[in-house]
């Protein structure tokens, strides 16, 4: 097997997997679904352990079998996945198809450590439409770590909407890369809410003008939590866009990671980045590491980013107690407010409803 | 009825009010002026439960409650309502969530049905029209990117919304032009009746023109040195505050 990253490597400088390696890992085995799978009212395709279960699932007709991984990159987590990659879904979304909105479940159940890697392929074609929720769950330790590759054909518009809610002691490690055409966009928001260590790495490259992405995340960690962020994009082509709206709320001993790079290549004139990353420390003992980094070889770019940690206001917690309310909703109402920027690309409703849900939910039981 | 008796608070090791005595009945409406540093925001702070303020003495209630032991929600609920003499700028968070939600909570914490969002936006647009207001207030986020005037009315706002038994209004008057000054005070006129009672804390006598008080009380160097009636504002506004402290 690869070897897992070390912190000797820059890109994993801030997250630690020693604890990872130090426990070994059994084949996935058979399970039942839980109780609790969720229904949103939309086509939901099942995972149970890594593995497609059909029974549950409600397969779209642009469902394509699982075929074998080749990775063609050197990142340590991408090739570990590829040589264990045994299921995955594959979509292929013809040009001009609205494919309208799935549902993505990934269930562990653990009773000893387990580890999969599922490998996702995503394909539109030009002008096509598709929206997916993805929900990671699970109990017990297990490793998920899940490679998506995305390919965008021109004017394609694809909309992700993840929520990582593993179980408290397993390690979620997402590795999601995406290749946009011109005019084609790649919209997605991450809830990072569970998982004792979790990291998606984004890969993004703007291929052709007028491609744009949004790759924003609220990270809401409590306990002894580890939540790393990590994007790349690349702007390799004019007149794109590129937005980060990275939001962190740790409490406890939370550590949260954000790091993006901007790549913009000397073709990639009139380039618009954005990257902001905020951080609300509830906590003196939480800990944020934030790492932004712009390479900008054009000379006609607009890139931007911005970084702040800071904790609650006492002013606006008093304003709001003086009006009436209690120092927990008040909290709670700040928290959410702090949230509304990376939240912006949620458009859709049930996606949005599903995120309120957890936020709230998240800072009840915190 | 608000009785403060003997109140003496400080920042720090600094004592700002020195033995505050003051009885508020119900139905009335005081005005507290002084010079700069008397401790005229240190009063309005401690009785509505501002962190970093430490009670050294003295008491507060209000209608026989202990106003100085609850938290600032309590008081809240209590009818006690602050018009802030800076108001807060609350990014994220929309006007009409945020005065509804503090309605509510106030209705929960008496006990009393609370209000859904289509009832409280009636009430909303129909407090809004009555001050004069623009419609957009209530969709705009909390005091973000509002002109001091619109910060001060949406206070008016708040408190027309939150309909307190006891509002203490800090300086509200300050920074508003003539037009605003006039919403301000018809806000607060707006809400006097034998179960209301206000205390107006200003440096000017203008507010006082347009909410004209039952009683004027001179707070300087920590303590109230004078009291009297409306005309009290008059002659402080010609002859000023010198020599007050010694009187």
């Amino acid at each position: 097997m690869t070897a897992l990253p070390t912190r000797k490597l820059e890109a994993w400088r801030y997250t630690d997997l020693k604890s990872l390696g130090a426990i070994s890992f059994s084949e996935p085995v058979a399970v039942a679904a839980p109780a609790d799978l969720p229904d949103l009212g939309i086509p939901r395709l099942v995972f149970l352990n890594g593995a497609y279960n059909p029974a549950l699932s409600t397969p779209p007709v642009w469902l394509r079998p699982f075929a074998a991984v080749v990775e063609g990159s050197t990142l340590p987590l991408a090739l570990i996945n590829a040589e264990h990659a045994q299921d995955g879904l594959t979509l292929n979304v013809p040009a001009g198809t609205d494919a309208g909105a799935l549902l993505l479940v990934s269930c562990a159940s653990a009773d000893a450590p387990i580890a999969f890697h599922p490998r996702h392929r995503i394909t539109l074609g030009a002008g096509a439409k598709l929206t997916i929720i993805e929900i990671a769950m699970g109990q017990g330790v297990y490793w998920h770590n899940a490679v998506t590759d995305i390919s965008l054909c021109e004017n394609a518009t694809f909309a992700h909407y993840r929520l990582q809610d593993e179980s408290a002691d397993s390690f979620h490690l997402a590795t999601i890369r995406a290749q946009i055409a011109a005019g084609a966009a790649y919209e997605c928001f991450t809830a990072t809410l569970g998982a004792k260590i979790s990291r998606a790495e984004f890969h993004a490259t703007l291929l052709g003008p007028g491609a744009s992405t949004h790759l924003n995340a609220a990270q809401l960690l409590g306990g002894q939590q580890h939540g790393d962020f990590t994007t790349v994009v690349a702007h390799g082509a004019p007149n794109c866009a590129s937005r980060q709206t990275v939001k962190s709320v740790l409490t406890d001993h939370a550590r949260g990671v954000f790091q993006g790079r901007i790549e913009v290549d000397r073709v990639a004139q009139k380039t618009d980045g954005y990257q902001m990353n905020q951080a609300l420390l509830l906590s003196p003992h939480a800990e944020m590491d934030i790492k932004p980094e712009l390479q900008i070889f054009a000379d006609d770019v607009k890139c931007s980013h911005g970084a702040t940690i800071g904790a609650l206001d006492p002013e606006q917690l008093f304003y709001l107690r003086s009006r009436g309310i209690p120092e927990d909703s008040a909290r709670a109402l700040l928290i959410r407010a702090f949230l509304t920027e990376a939240l912006e690309p949620v458009t859709y409703e049930t996606a949005r409803q599903l995120f309120e849900t957890a936020i709230e939910t998240w800072w009840t039981r915190q | 009825m608000l009785v403060i008796e003997n109140l003496s608070a400080a920042i720090g090791d600094k004592e700002i009010l020195r033995g505050v005595n003051l009885i508020v009945p119900d139905g009335e409406i005081h005005a507290i002026m002084g010079p700069n540093g008397a401790g005229k925001s240190t009063l309005s702070y401690v009785l509505s439960g501002r962190e970093g303020y430490e009670v050294t003495g003295g008491t507060a209630t209000y209608n026989g409650a202990d106003i100085l032991a609850m938290e600032p929600e309590q008081r809240a609920a209590a009818g006690i309502f602050l018009a802030f003499q800076y108001p807060v700028e609350l990014p994220g968070v929309g006007n009409a969530n945020f005065i509804r939600t503090a309605l509510n909570a106030i209705l929960r914490a008496r006990g009393e049905p609370e209000l859904d969002a289509v009832a409280f936006l009636k009430r909303a647009r129909a407090a809004i029209k009555s001050l004069s207001m623009p419609d957009d207030m209530l969709k705009r986020n909390v005091n973000v990117g509002f002109s001091g005037g619109e910060k001060k009315r949406n206070e008016v706002l708040q408190m027309a919304l939150l309909q307190p038994s006891l509002a203490i209004l800090d300086e509200t008057d300050s920074g508003l032009d003539i037009d605003a000054l006039k919403i301000v005070a018809e806000g607060v006129n707006a809400l006097r009746s034998a179960t209301f009672s206000a205390l107006v804390i200003t440096h000017y006598q203008r507010l006082l023109d347009y909410i004209v008080p039952d009683r004027v009380h001179v707070l300087a160097a920590g303590r109230i040195v004078r009291s009297g009636g409306p005309e009290l504002a008059l002659e402080l506004e010609a002859h000023g505050y010198a020599g007050l402290e010694a009187a």
